[in-house]
């Protein structure tokens, strides 16, 4: 049976960071209560697609899932769970912000089968932070990951962010060494962007004492060695993981195997359709029906484009095996030139039946990709 | 249906830019009846959309309309619509020839700009009568009595009664009709006399080809008639006469001496029919041909190159095209290194210039790459032969070069005293020499000024207006050649010659316009993957140079599942954006680039 994997947006948060540009913000009770009974309809509704497969991971992602009651989630999980077939070993994800759970929740979660917990921390630094405009500090987080130890939690990941405003090397290397210093078992590093229609871009990057290129730069590098050093494998653009801990919902993503979502802004793409709900929460909310922000089915050029400039993010790459067998023909004959060009310019490799990026290429890989598009 | 000519009154607006030429145009054809309201576009004189929207007359044109005046005779009025800007000064000399009269628009909050003298000075010269209107008198800052005595005292013409109007608002038009009839005089032309027309304007038309706009001054003309154009020499059989409706051609039997209107005469070519010529007839032809006429002669010349390569005949049939209708467009056929075939294309000036690349790219549907606008040059050789330099990649050697010649024009700018010396200085800037400087009342000079046109062409208009706050105007007619020390600046960029980078400075700014052709370079390219040298050079020698970094990092750190169109979009536009550059050598060049040069005194 195929396998398909389970998102879930939560898109409640205490206060919404000045660089967010996820669908989230600080919604009342009675939303969040409407917001449920909608989700759990829309599980309901789209049982039949669940039922035909086993479903592989289920990720709770926000917004801050852990801002609602336990109850919540419970629900949640049980609608996905009920009838259908969840993987032996499935993976269970919920991001988490610091300052917003409490030993309860923890032990809540993790009796629901959670089994992954992913921190959104950004930096260890309490300007930085300030700056971000996080509700937390760091010892918020600190406590936070105690209790997820303390409790039993054996799979955790800690998002750190580079570019922060103010953002000196010494400082980010001292937000990464006290983090490797707990040891959690993932850890997301993500450069700040400046994304439209937030508060940071409306701002404008000359107002913000963003670290300048070069210095941008170096910080990456040097976090790129330390979590080497460290055992951290990178195996993704932005993502770093001991052995055998990298998240598997994230690599559906990549190798391009289905997921579907649930909730507002959710996207799913099951075989050649991809469709994202709609973005808004209360229009979410209110629809008996479902709304698409998008809903298309992608031709065999489009899905070729996407298996490439997805899996290439992945520090493996991608297999030239896997491509011909999905698509009939060999990628040399659809991208040899780009191929060839890029490989020219060290930006590319090709080894032992795989294309991948150099650690160059990665750093430009936008300007490779194109070539895909 | 003969016109007695005493009941003819052929007349023209001038006015200065924005003085309310156009809309006392509307509202004289409003009130003569010819329209009604339900027909009236906001401004029927200027038709083409383009007009519209820039809101300046570009081609002059004629309308005829019937006006019964207090005296209860009906009076034909041929109004003849100048275009208001310098790069069309030729033509608008040559409407005021077809005229008698000229109604003086003049803004009675601004009172006399630059504008306003040249077509004064213009009129007078060709013995037009002349009477001021003050305009817009509904404006709060009006002030119509301190108007008038500049009128008198300046231009020195009797302005005191001169009818105080709101073209917008429609006040004090009747008065403005009653003047007309009663101020201009009616033509005096002999009707037995041999045929003697002048061309002020054509178009081509096709199906009917070309059709002459044109005054009678003697005889008169019919179809089956032979005529002769005394300047090209040609001669053709009339089809069609007729006088100008609202926006369309209506036929009649004949035009008699005295009217204004057009002919047909199957005539393929707009080049056959110059503005200024005289027509008469071939088999009885009129002793000698009225003066003033000259060949216009393109002072701006730019490559225009289509940003797709693939689409250079299209370009080239969207030039052909225009040109129907503009002979002052001249074009040749070019190739550039740099972006390929083109053609190098002669303007009368920069608005003559953005106006046809405005319209190929609109109306054509064409994405162009222009180079930098350049005058002519003047290439005096040490054999004696003497080149009309008008793409400096053509510039011989230095070896081969005796002397360099620069076209100079003569300048008037009309200033408040409080912006005087900062207009001053940016002429000295310009290498302007100063002929003259009057004061008009106690707050504002009349500056006359000496200037090379390629210090003018680039971004004087817009220096002079934020210099001035806005309190500047300007006019300018060609003068001379002057010799002159100039030199070729090159650009290399990435070690690669870029021809169509190249201008022709004065010697002295070669360094200062230089570097700043660096930096502004080095704003416009994008980072590559590689380090990429800008450089300027001035007969091989590198005297400025600035380097882009390479790109360090461009890469989308987060890409889930939600991310995947926006991210795909991303990179989707960044793709294209990649195609709209150009690419020489190895580097991506976006098509702005090519314009850098126009930009160099930005702030």
């Amino acid at each position: 049976m195929n396998e398909i994997s389970v998102y879930v947006h939560l898109p409640f948060c205490v206060k919404k960071c000045a660089y967010c540009d996820f669908l989230s913000g600080d919604y009342g009770d009675d939303v969040k209560r409407a917001y449920l009974d909608r989700i759990l309809r829309e599980i309901d509704h789209c049982s039949p697609v669940l039922s035909d497969r086993i479903i592989r991971s289920v990720y709770f992602g926000g917004g801050t899932p852990s801002l609602p009651d336990p109850s919540y989630i419970s629900s949640i999980i049980r609608a996905v769970m009920d009838g259908h077939i969840l993987k032996k070993d499935a993976e269970i994800t919920i991001e988490m912000n610091p300052g917003t759970t409490d030993e309860k929740k923890v032990r809540e979660y993790l009796k629901l089968g959670i089994n992954r917990f992913s921190i959104g921390l950004q930096s260890m630094d309490e300007n930085e932070l300030k700056a971000l405009g996080r509700i937390h500090d760091p010892d918020d987080f600190l406590y936070l990951y105690d209790l997820l130890r303390k409790n039993g939690a054996s799979n955790i990941n800690v998002d750190l962010m580079t570019g922060i405003p103010h953002q000196t090397p010494a400082c980010a290397q001292r937000s990464l060494e006290s983090v490797i210093a707990l040891a959690p078992e993932h850890i997301a590093v993500y450069s700040l962007i400046l994304e439209e229609g937030t508060p940071f871009y409306e701002k404008g990057a000359e107002n913000l004492d963003l670290p300048d290129e070069d210095t941008e730069e170096e910080i990456c590098e040097m976090t790129r060695l330390i979590l080497a050093e460290n055992g951290y494998g990178r195996y993704e653009i932005s993502n770093y993981a001991k052995k055998g801990y990298e998240c598997r919902h994230n690599l559906v993503y990549w190798d391009l195997l289905d997921y579907i979502g649930f909730g507002a802004s959710a996207a799913s793409r099951i075989g050649n359709r991809r469709y994202t709900n709609i973005r808004n929460v209360e229009a979410y909310t209110a629809s008996e029906v479902p709304l698409f922000e998008e809903d298309l089915l992608l031709d065999e050029s489009e899905w070729m484009s996407e298996f490439i400039i997805m899996g290439l993010r992945k520090t493996a790459g991608i297999s030239l095996l896997d491509f011909s067998s999905r698509f009939g023909k060999e990628l040399e004959e659809v991208y040899g030139d780009v191929i060839e060009r890029y490989e020219g310019e060290g930006l590319l490799k090709k080894q032992e039946g795989r294309l991948f990026f150099t650690e160059r290429g990665m750093d430009v890989s936008n300007i490779v990709l194109s070539g895909f598009v | 249906m003969n016109i007695p000519q005493n009941h003819i009154r052929n007349f023209c607006i001038i006015a200065h830019i924005d003085h309310g030429k156009s809309t006392l145009a509307d509202r004289i054809l409003e009130k003569t009846g010819l329209l009604t309201e339900r027909e009236m576009q906001d401004q029927v004189l200027d038709n083409m959309e383009l007009e519209r929207e820039r809101g300046i007359t570009i081609k002059s044109q004629a309308v005829r309309t019937v006006y019964r005046a207090k005296n209860g005779e009906e009076y034909i009025f041929n109004l003849i619509d100048t275009p208001g800007h310098v790069d069309f000064n030729y033509e608008v000399s040559r409407s005021l020839a077809a005229c008698d009269g000229a109604i003086l628009v003049v803004d009675s909050a601004q009172g006399i700009e630059a504008q306003t003298l040249a077509n004064v000075y213009l009129a007078l010269e060709h013995d037009l009568e002349i009477f001021p209107v003050l305009n817009k008198i509904d404006l709060p800052s009006a002030d119509p009595e301190r108007v008038a005595n500049e009128i008198e005292d300046v231009i020195g013409i009797e302005a005191m009664d001169a009818p105080r109007i709101s073209a917008k608002a429609g006040i004090g038009i009747d008065d403005v009709l009653e003047e007309i009839v009663n101020r201009f005089p009616a033509p005096k032309g002999m009707e037995t006399a041999p045929l003697k027309c002048l061309i002020f304007d054509s178009l081509y038309d096709p199906y009917k080809g070309v059709i002459v706009f044109l005054r009678v001054f003697d005889g008169s003309v019919k179809p089956g008639d032979r005529i002769h154009f005394m300047a090209t020499g040609k001669t053709e059989e009339v089809v069609e006469v007729g006088y100008f409706g609202a926006g369309r051609f209506i036929a009649c039997d004949e035009l008699s001496s005295g009217m204004v209107g057009y002919i047909t005469a199957s005539i393929k070519e707009l080049s056959q029919t110059r503005v200024g010529d005289t027509v008469t007839n071939a088999d009885n032809p009129c002793k000698e041909a009225l003066p003033g006429y000259k060949k216009v002669n393109p002072m701006v010349y730019c490559g225009v190159y289509p940003a797709d390569t693939k689409r250079y005949p299209d370009l080239r049939d969207a030039l052909e095209k225009l040109q129907l209708n503009d002979a002052s467009l001249s074009f040749e056929p070019e190739t550039s290194v740099a972006l390929g075939f083109g053609f190098r294309c002669g303007f009368l000036g920069l608005l003559h210039l953005d106006i046809i690349t405005e319209r190929l790219e609109r109306e054509y549907n064409l994405e162009l790459v222009t180079t930098a606008p350049g005058v002519v040059y003047r290439v005096h050789k040490t054999d004696g032969e003497v080149i009309e330099l008008t793409n400096p990649s053509n510039l011989p050697d230095s070896s081969e070069i005796d002397y360099m010649e620069e076209p100079v024009v003569s300048a008037q700018i009309m200033v408040s005293t409080e912006f005087l010396g900062s207009i001053i200085s940016l002429c000295q800037e310009r290498r302007g020499v100063q002929t003259g400087m009057e004061y008009m009342e106690e707050t504002r000079v009349l500056l006359k000024y000496d200037l090379p046109l390629n210090e003018i062409i680039y971004d004087f208009f817009d220096a002079l207006k934020s210099r001035s706050k806005g309190y500047a105007s300007f006019d300018y007619e060609m003068k001379e050649y002057v010799r002159s020390e100039l030199v070729k600046l090159d650009i290399l960029i990435n070690k690669e010659y870029v021809d169509a980078l190249s201008f022709i400075v004065f010697r002295d700014s070669a360094y200062e316009r230089g570097s700043k052709m660096c930096a502004k370079l080095k704003e416009e390219i994008p980072r590559h993957l590689f380090e990429i040298p800008i450089q300027t050079a001035v007969g091989g020698r590198i005297i400025a140079r600035e380097t882009v970094k390479a790109v360090r990092k461009d890469v989308l750190a987060k890409c889930y599942g939600g991310d995947v169109s926006r991210k795909k979009k991303l990179l989707e536009k960044q793709k294209e954006g990649k195609k709209k550059m150009r690419e020489i050598g190895n580097v991506q060049i976006p098509q702005k680039a090519f314009l850098s040069v126009l930009k160099l005194d930005d702030e």
